[in-house]
């Protein structure tokens, strides 16, 4: 069996799998990352997005051996320092879950969202996160969720910016 | 949103109104979540099942020794090995005299009667080595003709699906002389409707994981009802009630499709007792398309008889009602919730209802999002919109001619239901104004005059239902075979917090959240003090669970009942440790004063005291905690009005909604962050009935929407943001005054989006799409009318429709499970879902 690597939320795993095996099995049934939940196992509800290495990726349908030497994200692993992702906020606050079924996949497609777009429009996000489907909210609170996130997390990277210029004293 | 936030605001009292933020939400945008396929235990196996790949046949040869000996395998069984155990799945609603509730095996013994049935399966160490060993069971079917069109199946020679016949039960009401109404009406609405067959699609996919300590059961399921599902796993599998534990943890969605007791569920149990270890099972979505029960699927006539100037004299419906293969948990009941419905908001003499179920080789139908309601809501929405064309009147002025008043409530409907409060002129002038109606309506003429090939249309639904369900004895009048209670235990802890245990089993609803906000009112602790306990049977011992937007209108209302027993408890303390009478003390902010003096104690103090039990009143318990059950004497009426503003690009069928409308009437309202999420996410479901899902059969009866390719559950792209709002006419008939808000928006929204969609293709004289309105549908709908009725840039361009036939009425048509209809869904399903 094909032993891989594989980082996940900060932890390196070295895991004997099956060729066959999915990513988000790998995570959920051998390394009790069961944050990320399976929807759909056709890639089209998105409930299973994590990042792979940087880019948000629906670990239904990627095998772990394709992830061997990657670095996984999951949302288990975005709050810093014990306090939540902006995004996570974001949600909360805008009550932009529910069940909470589809949140997980939400948060990440939505983080990946914004590097491309960190201030998208509503139209932005509506069609940005076409591949993550939610039965409970009606997506507009969603919507404002990423709006608003997107929105503090740029406030924060400013802050750190200008804070980066202020000369040593 | 104009709340502030209150995350970190001190608590006062009046948490009640106020737009908290969720309690649940931390574990669920953390993934610290505890959904049931999470759930591993010590030497759990996991449960794979081979499910029929025919809509109708004998099973004659079953073979699973290849199977057994894969690696991995614990065990392979067929039907036939658990034929002596495993009873029948139950249907909990006999609804009539004549209902023929057949014999449901949750494993196929002899015959199969639906794609997706289960016949074997396979225990083994994990789940891929499960699912490889089905590969490897043999069995032989003989093929029997399926039963897929309801006409069909109801007429004589028909092949049978059960040896009784086709026809599962006849149901019929009527009130007021409907001979007099229609005797000489001068005008007259006929049309049949036609409710797709629907897949409710919770993104959570079902779940169950069984255990035994070798005495007693524990199963762990992703089921909106912990406590029926006990109660009628005991009556079905003989394990006794009391050993029986059931536990729905994080539950990621419902929608009534787990309101339900599984042949999974069955199975995990008597799995558990044969093999004596823990077992698991859990879905595919492919699995759960199939085997999921679906929802709607009704073929509806109705008539409606109203006078020149637009009063309506009575109103008559006869549905038929897919049953599918089998009668599950409630499946016959549906169309009855329907039954008293078809009224709506309207005044009228007379009322006559039939019903006949219908046994089909598909999937059974069962509740799902409205149940019965959103289908007698469509129907008298979308004729009163005919009439409104027929009579030439604005259809908002016709609703206002019919409409109860608000001065005439509580109101006595010719269903005999009493609708207690509702102000309808309140919420549909307010929908109006946010619509922009008149703007509109001059634009919409403006296009029509320039024959614009994207043609606007004005939808209008006013909509009232039935639920928080309860009545007990009107439940038991319907038979009904539970009652409508709800329990609620608050339970004062010896530092002053609170538990609150409910027995309605929440997932997604923000029970934990509403029942804090109540209690913190109730007692006068801070929000922060209060946890909900729920969905576990051994920690709520008694409950009724979550269906039927009942939870607040019932068990909140049982939470509130429990809190006042409290409070009389601790005011009989409060008197006797400051030495007055109780009449003496009042109750203000969490404390017990002497009125007249500053002495007092908290309810934090009282329950520390009970807790040390050193200085109570003679006889007194030492406790404040109790108990209480609610059931109300009447159900829950929200009402609302939703407009829908669609435009509708004749060339191509191509529909886009502009504005959404919805002001909902919802009672009082406890949160209003929670009320806004409901109704969003109920207008949402409603609009995919409208215009994206259906659960397509081919001629074979093989399911062909079986993933979300081909299943299109709207996107957020698909969807327009929507304007809410809301008018609040207290419920009466519960101290919080509050109404169902779960449903409400699904309800509404159907027919208010295919109202929008027949209003941009009147010129065309259009006067239905089938739903769902795809874009297929509305451009053969366009090209197919009569050019002469509007001879309009689109018709001159596209002459398919020149050739033959009566103008298109599409749903009047009745091909409904026809190959046509089938094959252009295929097409539009393929096409839409390939761009997502």
């Amino acid at each position: 069996m094909p032993r891989i690597t594989v980082n996940v939320d900060g932890i390196a795993y070295e895991e004997e799998v099956e060729p066959r095996l999915l990513l988000v099995h790998l995570l959920r049934d051998r390394l009790g990352k069961t944050g990320t939940p399976i929807g759909c196992d056709t890639g089209n509800c998105g409930a299973c997005t994590v990042m792979l290495d940087g880019q948000s990726a629906k670990s239904c349908s990627v095998l772990a051996v394709q992830a061997d030497g990657s670095d996984v994200v999951t949302v288990e692993g975005l709050a810093r320092g014990g306090e939540w992702h902006p995004m996570q906020r974001a949600f909360h606050e805008e009550h932009a879950l529910q069940c909470g079924y589809c949140t997980p996949g939400m948060i990440m497609a939505a983080i990946d969202l914004l590097r491309d777009d960190p201030d998208p429009s509503e139209e932005a996000v509506r069609e940005g996160l076409e591949g993550n489907l939610c039965r409970c909210t009606g997506y507009c609170n969603i919507v404002r969720a990423v709006r608003r996130g997107a929105a503090e997390m740029s406030r924060r990277s400013a802050s750190e910016s200008s804070a980066q210029e202020v000369p040593a004293p | 949103m104009t709340e502030q936030l209150v995350e970190n605001a001190p608590s006062a009292a009046h948490e009640v109104g106020k737009a908290r933020r969720r309690k649940e939400d931390a574990r669920l945008v953390t993934g610290r979540t505890t959904w049931t396929d999470n759930i591993q235990l010590p030497g759990m196996m996991y449960v794979a099942f081979l499910r029929s790949p025919m809509a109708h046949a004998r099973i004659t040869r079953v073979d699973t020794s290849a199977a057994s000996g894969r690696p991995g395998v614990v065990a392979v069984y067929s039907g036939r090995d658990f034929a002596d155990e495993q009873g029948s799945l139950p249907c909990a609603w006999p609804v009539s005299e004549d209902v023929v509730i057949p014999d449901h095996p949750p494993m196929a013994v002899d015959e199969v009667r639906y794609v997706g049935e289960a016949v074997a399966c396979v225990v083994a160490t994990d789940r891929y080595r499960a699912a490889d060993a089905l590969e490897a069971i043999e069995i032989d079917y003989e093929p029997l003709d399926p039963v897929l069109d309801m006409t069909e199946a109801l007429a004589e020679g028909s092949t049978k699906v059960h040896d009784a016949g086709n026809q599962a039960f006849t149901w019929k009401f009527a009130g007021g002389d409907i001979e007099e109404a229609f005797r000489d009406a001068p005008v007259v609405i006929e049309r049949t409707y036609v409710q797709q067959r629907l897949i409710p699609s919770a993104m959570e996919p079902r779940a169950v994981v069984a255990t035994t300590d070798g005495d007693a059961f524990t199963l762990y399921s992703a089921t909106q009802i912990p406590h029926i599902l006990r109660v009628m796993l005991a009556l079905t599998t003989g394990i006794p009630e009391h050993k029986l534990r059931v536990i729905a943890p994080d539950v990621g969605g419902g929608f009534g499709s787990k309101l339900q007791v599984t042949a999974e569920e069955v199975l995990a149990l008597l799995l558990t007792r044969r093999l004596g270890r823990p077992v698991k099972w859990t879905e595919s979505r492919s699995e759960g398309n199939l085997t999921v029960h679906h929802g709607r699927d009704q073929l509806q006539r109705i008539s409606v008889a109203a006078d020149r100037d637009g009063r309506v004299r009575g109103v008559k419906v006869d549905l038929l009602a897919d049953m599918g293969a089998y009668l599950m948990l409630v499946t016959p009941g549906v169309p009855l919730l329907g039954a008293f419905m078809y009224n709506g908001i309207y005044k009228m003499d007379a009322y006559d209802f039939s019903c006949t179920g219908v046994f089909t080789t598909k999937m059974p139908t069962d509740a799902y999002r409205g149940a019965g309601r959103p289908e007698a809501t469509f129907a008298i929405e979308r004729a009163m919109d005919e009439l409104a064309h027929e009579l030439g009147m604005d259809p908002v002025e016709l609703r206002r001619r019919n409409w109860i008043t608000h001065e005439e409530f509580p109101y006595t409907t010719i269903c005999g239901l009493t609708y207690d409060s509702g102000n309808y002129e309140a919420a549909t002038e307010r929908a109006l104004a946010l619509l922009g109606y008149d703007k509109l309506r001059a634009e919409q003429a403006d296009r029509r005059d320039r024959r614009d090939p994207v043609q606007l249309g004005i939808g209008v639904s006013t909509f009232t239902e039935m639920c928080g369900l309860a009545p007990s004895r009107v439940l038991g009048s319907l038979s009904y075979g539970a009652g409508g209670w709800e329990h609620a235990s608050v339970r004062m802890l010896p530092t002053g917090k609170v538990e609150v245990v409910t027995g309605s089993s929440p997932h997604g609803q923000g029970h934990e959240t509403a029942w804090s906000q109540i209690v913190a009112d109730a007692l006068g602790v801070p929000f922060e003090d209060v946890s909900v306990l729920h969905g576990d049977t051994s920690v709520s011992h008694k409950g009724m669970d979550t269906y039927g937007s009942r939870s607040l209108a019932v068990g909140g209302v049982a939470v509130l009942a429990a809190c006042e027993k409290v409070k009389d408890r601790a005011k009989e303390l409060a008197a006797h440790l400051l030495e007055a009478s109780a009449d003496d003390i009042e109750f203000a902010d969490g404390t017990f004063k002497v009125r007249g003096t500053g002495a007092g104690r908290t309810i934090q103090e009282l329950a520390l005291a009970t807790f040390a039990a050193h200085d109570l009143p003679d006889g007194f318990e030492p406790a404040l905690d109790a108990d209480a059950t609610f059931d109300p004497d009447n159900f829950s009426f929200p009402h609302g009005t939703h407009l829908c503003a669609i435009e509708v690009d004749t060339e191509t069928g191509a529909s886009k909604i502009r504005t959404y409308v919805a002001v909902d009437d919802v009672g009082s309202v406890v949160n209003p962050l929670i009320v806004e999420g409901q109704v969003h996410g109920g207008i949402a479901q409603g609009i995919a009935q409208a215009l994206f899902e259906e659960a397509v059969y081919d001629t074979e009866g093989n399911l062909l929407t079986t993933t979300m390719a081909d299943y299109l559950i709207p996107s957020a792209a698909d969807l327009p943001d929507f304007v809410t709002d809301r008018t609040e006419t207290p419920a009466t008939t519960n101290p919080l005054g509050v109404k169902g808000v779960g449903e409400a928006g699904t309800i509404a929204s159907t027919p208010a989006v295919v109202n929008a969609i027949v209003d941009a293709l009147r010129p065309y004289g259009v006067n239905d799409v089938r739903m769902p309105c795809t874009p297929e549908r509305i451009w053969r709908t366009v090209t197919e009318a009569d050019p002469a009725i509007w001879a309009g840039p689109t018709a001159a361009g596209n002459n398919i429709g020149d050739s033959a036939g009566p103008p298109a009425t599409g749903g009047d048509t009745t091909d409904w499970a026809g190959p046509t209809v089938a094959g252009d869904d295929i097409t539009g399903s393929a096409a839409e879902g390939g761009a997502r």
